[in-house]
């Protein structure tokens, strides 16, 4: 610190910075957290405040006291991971489960790697399967969308579409009712416009690029095609799978972190590729049935290999 | 006698297997689900090191060094082979929790680390200490994070409920929580053992 | 003592000496414990058995739609139940098989689980939810803070039933047996399991099977949890 860095042209200038990204994010995922608060009320709120607020607390905590730094809570990272650990729990948890959750995400996600820019693993989904292997009960009862409820722990619970598929049982939600948003399922996870909105908001300011979430899209679009071609009776719908469950908000918002995806376009396509095949796989095959969180994960730590092997084009280079 | 309670100290702490040396991770992650489990495989491993150790320490006179390798493994692999068919004759109901690790005894490195690196080159009184105190050090490690581990996941330690199941965070019980606890604890021991 | 030299001769010598002292030891240790071994393997299966049974003292073995039914009969030929193993392929990681014990009557006397690949902390709670609940032990915390954790009240044991008069399916599907929180489907087919082992079981014996047997895992109503 303190010492001059010589680092040779160009030297560009932008207003991007860290908070300016976060916040970016963070106001695309607002249109998402509005549907979640029309169809499961008050439980979202109850679970969004706290999983926010213990990631900033055991943020600030970890820096000041246990790596004695100047903390970076200002960011806008922490109430980031706290947003999107939400977005991936049902809206009727209990908020002891939700606080381990947030310390798991911080502690053992993020800063036990050096803290951000650091971390080999997206926080929130760590913290997310943390909870999902530790509490399954709770992690799986979902509560049924009922327009706005004031229930919060006794929230009436019901199957996700998902669980439908992979049984066999029940009636799909309707198309309609599954882009919208009238699903069970995570509180963040249901509506796949409000997702698809924050989606264009981030192309615009182009906070990401377009190619991780749409060759996932892409990628379950077409291996679940062929398995549904194959055995439509007992592969569901490619449809259907690109609505259900946490595919939407986990390909835009979760795998597109900037540190835990590779860095040339190239090596970008082969990850998604990755996310889309492994999720489907599992959703299909294995013993839970939502695989997006655990595929992201899995494709997490391909990522420094995938950087290896596929090197950004210098800049200015000729080939 | 006083040289060899520093070697049997040095098993214990300055050389620790698990959180020093990093030897033997297969038994230390997949035998460690519960404090007893891991009490177990560390007292099986201890048995085993200790025996090889002294037949060992006998023998490296006997032993060409081209063929130490292959001679020193044959005696590891009978010794446990002699605890596998002792456990599952008279203690069948550990046999079948810990059935498929202790084999593995055979290709765990502190074994053959330690009949390499000590008995090879001292006497018996002081390879049979080496192997006690290495022995007892897994123990007291894989002791340590199957008590974690139990207590973590399911509330209890050694069987004896702290807190209520139901809080318990099942993922301790499984592989990844072996994984995340382990690397807590070794933080913690070098941290401790840095200041 | 010299170290020996690594000639060829010295090296062949050492190993093979070392090598059948080794095998020397093992062949006579294996001759001590053979014998225990054996006994404890049998043991192993015959606990299985005698773990779901009322007290017998031999055992025949009989097959019926296509399962393996041990039955238990006293030592001057009286029939005292029968163990059934039986498998259900609709579980949640795949199949699932039990062993269940019924009696005389055809009451089921006990079951254990003898293998499933369920969810673990979900569908892997079969191994004692369909049991009577038992006293909990209080834990040491709740002991000291005088505060006690409460498990939710549950209808769920098949101890005692006889699946020709008890309806052996889910609540859900209108049966008697509350199933697992969040695995209804693990439940179904652990029940499934149970209706099959019964109805092995009437075969062999020229008793009713049970009716329940329809709406077992193809209900295509009711809310499921599972995940």
């Amino acid at each position: 610190m303190g010492q001059l860095v010589v680092s040779p042209s160009p030297h560009t200038r932008s207003s991007v910075s860290t908070p300016n990204l976060m916040f970016g994010v963070i106001a695309a995922l607002l249109p998402a957290l509005a549907v979640s608060v029309y169809y499961f009320g008050i439980g979202t709120l109850i679970v969004t405040l706290t999983s926010v607020a213990s990631c900033v607390l055991f943020e600030y905590l970890i820096q000041k006291f246990l790596l004695k730094q100047q903390p970076t809570i200002s960011d806008g990272s922490a109430i980031l991971t706290g947003l999107l650990l939400a977005f991936n729990l049902p809206s009727n948890l209990p908020i002891g489960i939700i606080i381990v959750g947030a310390a798991f995400a911080i502690g053992v996600g993020k800063m036990a790697f050096g803290g951000l820019g650091q971390n080999l693993f997206n926080p929130a989904l760590a913290g997310r399967v943390f909870l999902l292997i530790s509490f399954p009960v709770q992690m799986t009862t979902w509560p049924v969308p009922k327009g706005f409820s004031t229930n919060y722990i006794d929230a009436e619970t019901g199957a996700t579409a998902l669980n439908m598929m992979k049984n066999h049982f029940g009636s799909l939600p309707e198309t309609t009712d599954m882009l919208l948003g009238q699903m069970g399922g995570s509180l963040g996870e249901v509506s796949a416009i409000a997702l698809l909105i924050g989606f264009a908001f981030l192309l615009f300011r182009r906070i990401i690029t377009w190619h991780i979430p749409v060759t996932i899209f892409a990628t379950v679009f077409v291996f679940q095609g062929i398995l549904y071609l194959a055995d439509p009776t007992q592969f569901a719908s490619p449809v259907a799978h690109l609505l259900a469950g946490g595919l939407m908000l986990g390909a835009i918002f979760m795998a597109t972190d900037y540190v835990t995806s590779p860095m040339s376009i190239c090596g970008k396509v082969v990850y998604a590729i990755g996310i889309g095949i492994i999720t489907v796989v599992i959703r299909n095959f294995g013993s839970f049935p939502e695989g997006m969180s655990f595929a992201i994960l899995i494709m997490n730590a391909v990522t420094p290999l995938i950087n290896t092997y596929i090197k950004p084009k210098r800049f200015g280079e000729v080939k | 006698m006083n040289n060899n309670l520093k070697i049997l100290l040095n098993g214990l702490i300055k050389e620790n297997p698990t959180f020093v040396l990093l030897l033997g991770m297969c038994p230390t992650l997949g035998t460690t689900s519960s404090a007893i489990n891991g009490m177990s495989m560390g007292l099986a491993t201890t048995f085993v090191l200790i025996c090889s150790n002294i037949v060992i320490s006998l023998i490296k006179n006997l032993v060409p060094d081209k063929v130490r390798i292959p001679a020193y493994i044959v005696v590891i692999a009978a010794f446990v082979t002699m605890v596998e068919m002792i456990m599952q004759a008279y203690v069948p109901a550990l046999y079948a929790s810990l059935g498929l690790f202790i084999p593995l005894i055979v290709v765990n490195c502190i074994v053959l680390g330690r009949a390499e690196a000590f008995a090879a080159k001292n006497s018996v009184v002081p390879s049979m200490f080496d192997g006690l105190g290495i022995g007892l050090g897994f123990t007291l490690a894989l002791t340590l994070l199957g008590s974690i581990r139990e207590l973590l996941g399911t509330g209890k330690i050694f069987d004896f409920a702290i807190y209520p199941e139901s809080y318990g965070m099942l993922l301790f019980v499984l592989a990844p929580g072996a994984f995340i606890a382990l690397g807590f604890l070794i933080a913690i021991v070098n941290k401790l053992r840095k200041s | 003592m010299a170290k020996l030299e690594s000639s060829l001769k010295n090296m062949l010598l050492s190993l093979t000496a070392i090598a059948l002292i080794a095998a020397g030891l093992m062949a006579s240790l294996y001759r001590v414990t053979s014998e225990p071994i054996a006994k404890s393997k049998e043991q192993k299966s015959v606990d299985a058995i005698k773990a779901v049974l009322p007290a017998f003292d031999k055992i025949e073995n009989d097959t019926a739609n296509g399962l393996n039914i041990f039955k238990a009969y006293t030592a001057d030929g009286q029939f005292v139940g029968a163990a059934v193993e039986s498998l259900s392929k609709n579980g949640f990681g795949g199949e699932i098989k039990v062993m269940v014990g019924f009696d005389a009557q055809g009451c089921i006397t006990e079951y254990s689980v003898l293998e499933q690949k369920e969810t673990p902390g979900l569908g892997t709670k079969m191994v004692t939810w369909f049991r009577p609940q038992t006293e909990k032990k209080k834990s040491l915390l709740e002991t000291i803070f005088h505060y006690e954790v409460k498990t939710p009240e549950k209808q769920s044991s098949i101890i005692g039933k006889n699946p020709a008069v008890n309806k052996m399916t889910v609540s859900k599907d209108g049966g008697e047996i509350d199933a697992i929180t969040a695995s209804t489907i693990s439940s179904r087919a652990f029940l499934e399991s149970v209706r099959t082992a019964y109805n092995a079981y009437a075969a062999a014996n020229n008793q009713k099977p049970t009716d329940a047997n329809s709406g077992a895992t193809q209900t295509t109503e009711g809310n499921n949890n599972e995940q």
